[in-house]
């Protein structure tokens, strides 16, 4: 590597705030939108993807000098979709009413551009420990944004959080909070906060 | 020629061993998911035929049918019917009694209806008496004729059910899947079982 190495730390924060794959780069929405429905949905949509992202990550980083340049995404995509598999049987067994309530979002997580971004962009040309680094990196970032976006959803539209009513019987819920614009609306309000944000702290 | 045969000694390599590690994933949570689904299937079927104690399921022209018995006597019968809702498929399980007279229950199993409106179909949160008034009115409809849905009136009739407000769409669709697949099962019932014993 001619580049000098960044500190490992970096490679750590850049993805939970700097880098952060939702806020800043935009990476992966269709599941940000899609199941941020409540709080609970977008913590298992986060750690089912946190699970495929790091383990894909690991074992790219381990393959990085076997896999040939000309196969490579075909071996990334493969390795991605066993781990996908995986987790989505693991949820179907273990945890089948979060399983229902994902549907194909869960398989679906193969396709998001996030983990093969890393995959490409990262762990094939990185050691394991720094891989593995990035990963739970980008990983608590998608996580706590999916969270956030969908507790907000939750509070304004069903009136609770993780399931646990917040108000009493005078809360009218936003009907559009759970609908697709609700998503839409703040998500946009949450990557403007993170501009205004960041702006200020330069 | 040695670079090529690399890349598919790799893939092959690659592939070989996530197919033999699923297979062996597969053997782990198979039968957990097989239970998982079994007791959402007998927690349907109690739904739309509460008096049941066991069942036998029966295949006619690759549509099951659950035949439920309370000991030994039937108690109805139930199948899963399938139709376009306001925005995909609703799957539904129903219940008629054994004499092909009256629906006994209805229960959605799988919808993507609008959330807060056409799932009221399941459970209506605004209506605190009663937040299953919407599936309620299908137990008791007579299936000899298809059912109809009323706007903003009472459903008296026996064939007659109330539209949610707001989701009239999902609530016609409700309607017209449960009565299509009631004619179907009653014509099928006719043919191949009822038709036998004569």
């Amino acid at each position: 590597m001619a580049k000098k190495a960044n500190p490992i730390g970096y490679e750590f924060n850049k993805g939970v705030w700097g880098e952060n794959p939702v806020l800043a780069a935009l990476l992966g929405l269709c599941p940000v939108l899609a199941v941020t429905n409540t709080a609970e949905n977008g913590l298992a949509m986060g750690l089912a993807t946190s699970f495929v992202l790091i383990s894909s990550s690991f074992m790219v980083s381990i393959l990085r000098k076997v896999i040939p340049k000309q196969v490579r995404i075909a071996g990334y995509i493969v390795i991605i979709a066993t781990f996908v598999t995986m987790a989505d049987r693991f949820l179907a067994a273990y945890f089948f009413e979060i399983s229902k309530s994902l549907g194909p979002y869960i398989p679906l997580i193969v396709v998001n551009c996030l983990i093969l971004g890393r995959q490409e962009a990262f762990a094939s040309k990185n050691s394991i420990f720094r891989s593995l680094v990035d990963a739970i990196g980008m990983a608590v970032g998608f996580t706590w944004v999916l969270v956030i976006l969908g507790g907000i959803r939750e509070i304004f539209g069903s009136g609770s959080l993780f399931n646990i009513a917040l108000f009493g019987d005078w809360f009218e819920p936003w009907m559009v909070m759970i609908l697709p614009p609700g998503a839409f609306f703040t998500l946009g309000l949450m990557i403007a906060a993170y501009k205004l944000t960041n702006m200020k702290g330069a | 020629m040695k670079k090529s045969l690399n890349i598919v000694l790799v893939l092959t390599l690659i592939t070989a061993f996530s197919g033999a590690f699923l297979a062996y994933w597969d053997r782990h949570t198979g039968p957990f998911i097989a239970e998982n689904k079994r007791i959402e299937l007998e927690k349907a079927i109690a739904s739309v035929l509460p008096t049941h104690d066991a069942y036998t399921t029966r295949l006619i022209d690759r549509r099951t049918y659950y035949i439920a018995t309370n000991k030994g006597e039937p108690v109805g019968t139930c199948f899963r019917v399938l139709g376009p809702g306001f925005q995909g498929n609703i799957a539904i399980m129903v219940g008629v009694k054994p004499d092909l007279t009256e629906i006994t229950g209805i229960k959605t199993l799988e919808q993507i209806e609008t959330p807060g409106l056409g799932t009221k179909i399941i459970t209506d949160p605004a209506n605190k008496e009663d937040p299953r008034w919407f599936p309620k009115q299908f137990v008791g409809l007579v299936i000899d004729k298809a059912i109809t849905v009323l706007k903003n009136k009472k459903a008296v009739g026996p064939h007659q059910i109330t539209a949610i407000t707001g989701a009239t769409i999902t609530s016609k669709a409700v309607a017209k899947i449960i009565s299509k697949g009631v004619s179907k099962y009653r014509q099928e019932w006719e043919e191949h079982v009822l038709g036998k014993e004569d």
